[in-house]
């Protein structure tokens, strides 16, 4: 099955975006959108992942049994993951530090399994490859976004950048947990709302 | 740190779905009624206990001695899927009307961040064995607590009229994000 190669680009930038339309990898998305950085920063490291797993995924996908795919495919994802996790450890420590926790909570991203068995297993490596470098980088547009609201709203910055007044008044839940879940759920009604109009036109 | 503090801590204060965000995939997807969101609740306390457990024991007398701690991750995860397949079964073979009510929801719990969470942050916070279990309990009744009350809100919501780009996800995401600004004031406990 051979696919236009920017409409499987495209296809998980917008059509089908993890974050905005399938509403999978909540954790994340969530958790580590205090900033716009460490949004970035996620999702970067959740599109390596992605690439790289589905990758080798889809050419090792001939060889393994269909009884015992999902543990195959949560060992391949684990080991990107532990790979990611070191090459932050020891170029970006500040990095490494600010997602803590959540970097070795990639394995259990449900957004990666998701595209291992609903696209690299069936499809050639070329096209899953970048079906991985699409998915990712929705997912890094997505948690980008939430962090700048947040992080705009919450600090006044955007990218450590103080943008607004000092006498502005901040919103300090924004970077709080409540904020996380009340950003998504604007950016998500704003979304609805837009798809809504495109119906209607 | 006592074992009653790091109890509560895990319930309340560090609440795993509403301050640390583990867990939402099954916290969005499985609480549109109480019942099965208590049954989904039970499920992930009796994994993450054991998952605790096995965890700490992998770690400190497999990992550590042979050099291969930087690994941890890939032994986890297998750890907690190998877990919840035996689990399973044991459940099937055992009690089946444990099996009954539970069933759905084991597979489930594999990709559940939270215990996976539980296990990476007990091993990063260098606790005890008891302290690990006493965690892993607490988290889960945490998550416990949190999908329940959230299953009893959406209940009432689901009966509402609400204009169409807010029903579904975004209401939900409105009601949690209330909910954690609730557990926010546990925050200013100290014990």
């Amino acid at each position: 099955m051979k696919q236009n190669p920017a409409k499987i680009l495209m296809n998980g930038l917008l059509t089908e975006n993890p974050t905005f339309v399938q509403v999978i990898g909540m954790c994340p998305t969530l958790a580590v959108t205090t900033g716009a950085m460490n949004g970035l920063g996620m999702g970067l490291s959740v599109t390596a992942v992605l690439t790289c797993s589905n990758l080798f995924i889809s050419l090792i996908r001939k060889f393994i049994p269909d009884e015992i795919r999902i543990p195959s495919f949560i060992v391949v994802i684990a080991t990107f993951v532990t790979i990611v996790q070191l090459v932050l450890k020891a170029y970006l420590p500040s990095l490494d530090a600010a997602l803590g926790l959540y970097i070795p909570l990639i394995v259990v991203n449900c957004l990666i399994l998701a595209r291992a068995e609903a696209y690299a297993s069936k499809n050639d490596p070329v096209s899953s490859a970048l079906d991985g470098i699409g998915m990712g980088l929705g997912f890094t547009v997505a948690l980008t976004a939430i962090g700048i609201v947040r992080e705009f709203l919450g600090t006044g910055a955007v990218f450590g950048v103080t943008v607004l007044p000092e006498a502005f008044p901040k919103t300090i839940a924004m970077i709080l947990p409540p904020g996380a879940f009340f950003t998504l759920a604007g950016l998500m009604i704003l979304v609805n709302k837009v798809k809504a109009s495109k119906a209607n036109a | 740190m006592g074992l009653i503090a790091i109890l509560f801590t895990a319930i309340f204060i560090n609440n795993y779905v509403m301050s640390q965000f583990l867990g939402i995939c099954p916290f969005m997807g499985v609480s549109k009624k109480v019942e099965t969101a208590l049954g989904m609740g039970i499920a992930v306390t009796f994994v993450m206990a054991l998952a605790s457990a096995a965890a700490w024991l992998a770690y400190n007398y497999i990992l550590v001695p042979l050099g291969l701690d930087y690994l941890y991750n890939i032994a986890f995860i297998l750890i907690i899927a190998s877990l919840v397949q035996f689990v399973e079964m044991f459940i099937k073979k055992s009690s089946p009307s444990l099996y009954q009510a539970l069933g759905v929801f084991l597979p489930l719990i594999t990709t559940n961040c939270a215990v996976l969470g539980v296990a990476v942050s007990n091993m990063q916070a260098g606790y005890s064995f008891i302290e690990s279990v006493v965690n892993g309990v607490g988290g889960a009744l945490g998550f416990l607590l949190a999908i329940v009350l959230f299953a009893g809100i959406r209940e009432r919501i689901a009966r509402n009229k609400l204009l169409p780009s807010i029903e579904g996800f975004p209401i939900a995401l409105i009601s949690a994000g209330l909910m954690s600004m609730a557990f926010l004031g546990f925050s200013g406990l100290s014990l």
